[in-house]
């Protein structure tokens, strides 16, 4: 800028410096500043928007199928003498019998071709394993239901209410042309068509082989490609370890024994890999003769006369399955009395059977299975059931712990400010505390986690787990940034208001209770919310004093004070451990609670604007 | 030096301006002095408050040289003088509200009413009390009109009952000329006023917590000619029960309102007596300068 703006090609006047021809020139550029400037300001926040919309649209979406959950209406019979053998027809009388049998028997009677152990156990497995508890509860809650048969909606366990919200397999029909002719009815059951419909079938399996046969062949050549390099290593280390000195030697030979192990697994893989390939080759080549349909690719399930057969072996003229649910008779079955299902993907690489699938489809068809809002999710506490946690210990224990934060954080944060700001000597030893402060506001917040496990559990020996540490931790951690924000907004008050209550004879107390804090109270809240902001969605501190334990009982169940000291755990970790688990529901769930933690900071970001709006006043 | 020329410069054309604008003034100051006289005689009686030997340090610096003063009861005294000659901090002084500045150090005494107002045993609240303060720019709390008033009577527990003390802002306002402006909006935010209306309601303020001096920092310095006309004649209605100091930078406002006048310049009193006498017939020859407008 040291140029003078008044060159030799410019007349030395004055008139003509915002005039001329390089005045203009200036006058663009600057022009041509403004617009990059804001074009990328909006270019800016349109990215933000565009990313945060993604964020928000992916949380919401998985969020949203928790909203609603799969029950079954069972119906039991409750028989007097095995439910309430003593007669009491009481709660406590009631509430030992065998709910889980009860359930266990319906199943039962629904499937009676379900004979062996296994089938069984996947049977039960169908149906939440807290249905006992919903029975009992409903009975214990009405003893006098005893000697009738009891209908109750329990839940489905979380791979059938995903089966039903459509989230783990696809089916879809294959259309079936000719005369089927089943033979046998239960256990191994032949169809014949008179149609070319099994020859389709065989192409269609043929493609799903064909398929993973591509798949095998291509980690072969992966895995060869790192054998190929981990040779080319072991030549070039045996080519340096002649020359190498002593110590190298050493080095080298280490290196040179570290490759061999993964030598041997990779040919090991490769060997096996092969083999498969070979074995998929073989299926698909083979023309004449029956294919087997395994695990690994897409189940076929024919429909006909009433029952379910599962497709285990075919060929050009008859399909060899397994009734999974036993037809009625060996009548045959015209074009369109019978079907083909393919349910995708493979059975082998997905969480639920064929025979799951079939047992669900047929009790939706007999109209138990109903889809409802899904209460459990918003009034249970934590479970190793997908199906049955909720988030509502979560939230409990939040709400203590945050009311614990805010108790202690709000008035010794404004005080310290006030303090600070207005009656402390400006001295080293102030300067120190504030410095102090504004440091503090940026440790991390796991070395709180730590402070709290040492002083509050070791020395002072608090409650482990409990809200009432919870929140004393994040009161420390959410203080230096109340003391801030509240310091800045008791400056930014104009000193001409303090100056007048002074000279009518205000004391200084007074002054700055009266006048300064209600005008700063705007920003004081504004900085009390960011805070509580920060500590409603901390994790790590938590972590440390064991807020992390899995907490199925609901914080302050037997009371409000006894809340406070009650094991608890908060929203953020319970997050965190549900995006640990591998079910897919919990998976789900975990979006949830994400949303749920957005509307807890929605609500308390609502109640500060407008406790802002009513401490607002003009000066 | 091109700068220094453009001052000089400024500086005669606004002493052209000035000029017949003084003789005027003295004419007015002259007849409206001889007017005062009488009352003058009257009230003004005994001293209510005096400075001996008033120094005033802000830290390292010196902004008062030991500065005497006599405040007589029931008259208005104005300090004049340049921009930063202390007559601003020398007012600050007689409420002590110097003492909210850390780094400010007084020396030598004030007293009220033969009180030494600096004494440690004294309570700075009730000093306050006596000696109300009205300052540059109208600070009116930012609350309603009434509230205003009633928390001076409010802390210091002046009325007994919600009567007296709307009585009592009545009054107040009354004596501050604002009630019949402001009667049907008590309730209304003080400051939703005018800018000359602030001040009264500043005054009124001043008024309401019952003291002996208002003191007064440049009231009008923020506001147009007929809110200070408004202001000044308050002031002047004022003095017979109150003892009044004012700061002001207009000489025709000194003038107008006070009986008795100090010059303030480079931290001292250069000259100090009857209004009268100070505008019509200095002693001093800085005083004669300052006041004739030849710089300031």
């Amino acid at each position: 800028m040291s140029r003078n703006i008044l060159d030799e090609n410019e007349p030395a006047t004055n008139a003509k410096v915002h005039t001329g021809k390089q005045a203009k020139v200036r006058l663009q550029k600057r022009y041509a500043r403004e617009t990059r400037f804001r074009l990328m300001g909006l270019g800016a926040v349109l990215v933000a928007v565009l990313f945060l919309a993604v964020l928000l649209g992916t949380i919401i979406k998985d969020a949203i199928p928790v909203l609603r959950q799969h029950y079954i209406t069972v119906t039991v019979p409750l028989n007097a003498e095995e439910i309430d053998p003593e007669g009491k027809r009481t709660a406590q009388s009631v509430s030992n019998a065998n709910y889980g049998g009860l359930v266990k028997e319906f199943l039962r009677e629904k499937f009676p071709a379900v004979t062996s152990r296994r089938e069984k156990k996947a049977l039960y497995g169908l149906i939440s394993s807290s249905s006992n508890l919903t029975l009992q509860q409903k009975v214990m809650a009405n003893p006098n239901l005893v000697g009738q048969p009891l209908q109750a909606d329990v839940l489905l366990s979380d791979y059938a209410d995903l089966y039903f919200k459509d989230s783990i397999s696809s089916s879809s029909k294959i259309a079936a042309q000719g005369i089927a002719s089943p033979v046998g009815t239960e256990g191994e059951v032949k169809i014949l068509s008179t149609s070319n419909d099994f020859t389709n079938l065989i192409e269609e399996v043929k493609q799903g082989l064909s398929g993973q046969l591509r798949t095998v062949e291509r980690s072969i050549e992966g895995q060869n490609r790192v054998l190929k390099r981990l040779q080319e290593q072991k030549a070039s280390l045996e080519k340096s370890l002649p020359s190498a000195s002593e110590a190298e030697k050493i080095e080298l030979q280490r290196r040179l024994d570290l490759i061999a192990p993964s030598k041997a697994s990779a040919e090991k893989r490769i060997e096996d890999s092969t083999a498969t390939a070979a074995d998929l080759k073989q299926r698909i080549s083979n023309t004449n003769g029956s294919l087997a349909v395994g695990r690994d690719v897409p189940s076929y399930i024919v429909a006909i006369n009433g029952g379910m057969v599962k497709v285990k072996q075919v060929s050009n003229t008859q399909i060899i399955g397994e009734a999974i649910l036993p037809l009625s008779s060996e009548q045959d079955a015209q074009k369109g009395q019978w079907e083909i299902t393919q349910i995708s993907p493979p059975e082998g690489s997905r969480q639920i059977s064929d025979a799951e699938i079939i047992w669900l489809d047929k009790l939706n068809s007999e109209g138990l299975v109903k889809n409802k809002f899904n209460t459990q999710f918003f009034t249970a506490g934590a479970s190793r059931e997908a199906e049955v946690a909720g988030i509502w210990g979560a939230v409990v224990g939040t709400f203590y712990t945050m009311l614990i934060t805010l108790a202690l954080s709000f008035p010794i944060g404004v005080g310290a400010a006030i303090y600070l700001e207005e009656f402390a000597p400006k001295n080293k030893i102030t300067d120190l505390i504030e410095v102090n402060i504004n440091n503090l506001a940026a440790v991390p917040s796991i070395v709180f986690g730590l402070l709290g496990l040492a002083m509050f559990l070791n020395i002072f020996g608090m409650p482990r787990s409990a809200p009432v540490v919870g929140g004393m931790v994040l009161a420390l951690m959410t203080l230096p940034t109340i003391i801030i924000a509240s310091r800045a907004a008791i400056k930014a008050i104009p000193p001409s208001i303090k100056e007048a209550a002074l000279g009518i004879g205000a004391s200084h107390m007074q002054a700055v209770f009266h006048h300064k804090l209600p005008l700063a109270m705007p920003g004081i809240l504004t900085g009390s919310i960011i805070g509580m902001a920060q500590a409603l969605g901390e994790t790590a501190p938590l972590l440390m004093i064991g807020m992390v334990a899995f907490i199925v009982d609901i914080p302050g169940a037997t009371g409000f004070a006894e809340g406070f000291t009650d094991p608890a755990t908060v929203l953020p970790v319970q997050i965190y451990m549900w995006a640990d688990f591998p079910e897919k529901l919990f998976q789900q769930k975990t979006a949830a609670a994400i949303v749920v933690l957005l509307m807890f900071l929605v609500a308390m970001n609502a109640i500060a604007i407008i406790l802002r709006k009513k401490f607002e006043r003009r000066w | 030096m091109e700068v220094q020329s453009v001052k000089t410069n400024k500086t005669e054309k606004t002493n052209l301006v000035n000029q017949p604008e003084n003789e005027q003034q003295a004419e007015q100051v002259k007849s409206m002095a001889s007017a005062d006289e009488k009352a003058t005689q009257q009230a003004i009686g005994m001293s209510k408050m005096s400075g001996k030997d008033v120094s005033v340090y802000y830290g390292e610096k010196q902004a008062l040289f030991g500065v005497d003063l006599e405040i007589l009861e029931n008259s208005v005294t104005s300090l004049i003088g340049p921009s930063g000659c202390g007559k601003s901090t020398f007012l600050r002084c007689l409420n002590r509200m110097n003492d909210v500045i850390d780094i400010c150090r007084v020396t030598g005494s004030i007293t009220l009413e033969g009180e030494d107002i600096y004494n440690p045993d004294l309570d700075v609240v009730e000093l306050r009390a006596r000696v109300g303060m009205v300052f540059q720019k109208p600070n009116p709390f930012p609350k309603s009109i009434f509230d205003n008033i009633a928390y001076g009577p409010r802390i210091h527990g002046l009325t007994t009952d919600r009567a007296e003390l709307d009585e009592l802002v009545e009054s107040s306002l009354r004596k501050a000329g604002l009630w019949e402006e402001v009667k049907d909006r008590l309730t209304e935010s003080g400051t939703g006023l005018s800018g000359g209306q602030q001040q009264r309601l500043c005054i009124a303020r001043a008024i309401a917590t019952r003291p002996d001096v208002i003191l007064m920092d440049e009231p009008c310095s923020a506001l147009d000619p007929i809110a200070t006309a408004t202001i000044e004649e308050l002031i002047d209605e004022l003095r017979s029960n109150y003892t009044i100091v004012i700061v002001t930078h207009s000489m025709q406002q000194a003038a107008r309102v006070s009986q008795r006048t100090a010059f303030f310049h480079l931290g001292k009193i250069i000259e100090e007596g009857e209004t009268s006498q100070i505008f019509t017939n200095p002693r001093n020859e800085k005083t004669q300068d300052y006041i004739t407008g030849r710089y300031g």
